[in-house]
């Protein structure tokens, strides 16, 4: 699936639910389902700053798909980056970098989140971003 | 007669909806909301007498500062102030601190002490940290207890000859704690040091008798006791006021100005260069005169109500933890739920109506203590409903059946 379809997915899927506690609840259900990040990598160099939660991502490159891993201490958090991870997790380093994060104001999820949340949430999009560009490099090399 | 129906109707505010659902708003330690009179007060001025105060010869200018003038009487009366000229506007609590702190720089040497208490807010700990390391002073600190109050036998081993300036919270932010003040100025007066309160928490719901205190300097916002944001009280004792050097320059301040030598102005004026929030300091009278209509002691009482119900509503849920529970103790609950973050718990309320605060408030140092990221912080005005703990609380439980 591509990046764009996973998108239109999610899309649909929250448009499921009449109103927002409904929504929240799924983002916590998404949450659960997020691929964890080892506990050694807990490291503060995989620490995402900007959050009142704390924040930790890791990829790595598997062939030339992007595999990431992730963990929150705050549980709505944790959906929030479920969802990122959902829509880039194997996919190329170049299709991510290409890609656009338009859904997630379709999904109407950065009206709903307080300013410091909605904050995180760009500093999520800017580290997986990073990671890619890092592959996307060593894939170049 | 206290009547919180009647109360509410003075608050516009109160009557809107957040989220689609009606507001429930327990963030009153942040800022507490406007009564229609200070908004009406707000909108007067500037439709009415909006003019620069203290030097204008013409009608409008007399006017405005009359009343600016008035205010500031409002004020020292309120808070049992000697002398008219003893209160300084400001721009709130932060401003006055750091006009203190400014001024001690002139006063300490290498070697002189500050005490400051572990429960201060970070507003409260870096003015002083940055006037030690102009200075070369040393800062003491007033461990906290478990139940959130401070070691007042601690407190007593830190004074010392050497001690120069205490500074303490009135009333703790995070947990609501009522710290000894009257005690705590007596001790600093034994060993001939100044002692600075911030009342930044506690003007809404005590009416301090400095006159009766006798501490040395007293700050405090208008915003936290239903006056508008940026502009705030410094109290400070003639003498000390006299001793300090001004904190900024500019208009208003000076005497006598020449490219040699400026003299300064007398006080009050030497402490409030440029031309001040007139509006502001006229709005914070309209403030003052609204609580006393209604009275503190129906304040107090109402809000103690408050308090014990919710803290009874909210010990009831299964792995709720309370912070701050010293006897005396203002209507603030800072409060986790196990294994559930504070931040989850607040976003969800939200989503229900219910607005509080999450996050360390400004207080690392007793999250350290507690060794906890942050807690939720439900803070209650005299304008709260038993029915709007009941909502909050429904909605605390909600959140924790969605995320445990």
């Amino acid at each position: 699936m591509t990046i764009k379809a996973i998108q239109e997915e999610l899309i649909e899927e929250f448009a499921m639910f009449d109103d927002w506690m409904q929504r929240y609840e799924y983002m916590i259900d998404l949450g659960k389902s997020l691929p964890l990040i080892d506990k050694q990598n807990k490291t503060d160099d995989r620490v995402i700053k900007g959050c009142q939660s704390k924040v930790w991502l890791d990829a790595e490159l598997k062939g030339d798909k992007m595999v990431f891993s992730a963990d929150s201490d705050a549980i709505i958090t944790k959906g929030i980056i479920a969802i990122l991870i959902r829509t880039f997790n194997n996919q190329t380093p170049s299709a991510i970098l290409n890609s656009n994060t338009d859904f997630i104001d379709q999904i109407g999820l950065k009206e709903h989140l307080s300013a410091t949340r909605a904050n995180g949430l760009t500093s999520m999009i800017k580290k997986l971003k990073l990671y890619a560009t890092a592959y996307q490099a060593k894939l170049n090399s | 007669m206290f009547d919180v129906t009647a109360i509410r109707k003075d608050f516009p505010i109160l009557s809107r909806k957040v989220n689609g659902r009606q507001l429930v708003y327990l963030d009153n330690a942040a800022t507490s909301q406007k009564p229609q009179q200070v908004i009406d007060c707000i909108v007067d001025y500037y439709s009415s007498y909006n003019a620069n105060i203290h030097r204008g010869v013409h009608a409008l200018s007399q006017e405005a500062t009359d009343v600016y003038e008035a205010s500031r009487k409002k004020i020292q009366t309120h808070f049992g102030i000697a002398k008219p000229h003893e209160v300084i506007f400001t721009s709130g609590t932060t401003h006055g601190i750091n006009i203190v702190a400014n001024g001690f720089a002139s006063i300490l040497s290498t070697g002189d002490e500050i005490i400051v208490s572990q429960l201060e807010h970070h507003s409260n700990i870096v003015p002083w940290q940055m006037l030690c390391k102009t200075t070369g002073a040393i800062l003491r600190v007033i461990p906290m207890n478990q139940e959130g109050g401070l070691d007042m036998d601690a407190y007593q081993e830190l004074l010392c000859s050497k001690t120069k300036l205490v500074f303490v919270n009135h009333i703790s932010n995070t947990l609501g704690t009522i710290n000894p003040i009257e005690f705590m100025t007596q001790k600093a007066h034994q060993v001939g040091a100044a002692i600075l309160i911030d009342g930044a928490q506690s003007c809404s719901h005590i009416k301090p008798d400095l006159a009766v205190l006798d501490c040395d300097f007293y700050v405090t916002s208008a915003h936290k006791m239903c006056g508008p944001t940026g502009v705030g009280m410094l109290y400070g004792k003639e003498a000390w006021l006299e001793k300090l050097p001004p904190f900024q320059g500019g208009g208003e301040m000076i005497d006598q100005v020449t490219f040699e030598q400026t003299t300064y102005a007398g006080l009050p004026h030497k402490f409030e260069a440029g031309t001040p929030n007139v509006c502001g300091g006229i709005a914070f009278g309209a403030a003052i005169d609204y609580l006393n209509a209604i009275g503190f002691d129906a304040i107090a009482k109402h809000e103690e109500a408050l308090l014990d119900y919710a803290t009874k509503k909210l010990l009831a849920i299964d792995g709720l933890k309370i912070y701050g529970t010293t006897k005396e103790k203002t209507s603030v609950i800072s409060f986790n739920i196990e294994g559930i973050h504070p931040y989850d718990i607040g976003t969800i309320v939200d989503k229900l109506g219910v607005a509080v605060r999450t996050g360390q408030h400004c207080t690392q140092p007793i999250m350290d203590f507690f060794n906890i990221s942050g807690t939720v912080r439900a803070s209650f005005a005299f304008y709260n409903t038993i029915e709007e703990i009941d909502i909050f609380v429904a909605a605390v439980e909600r959140a924790k059946m969605m995320l445990s």
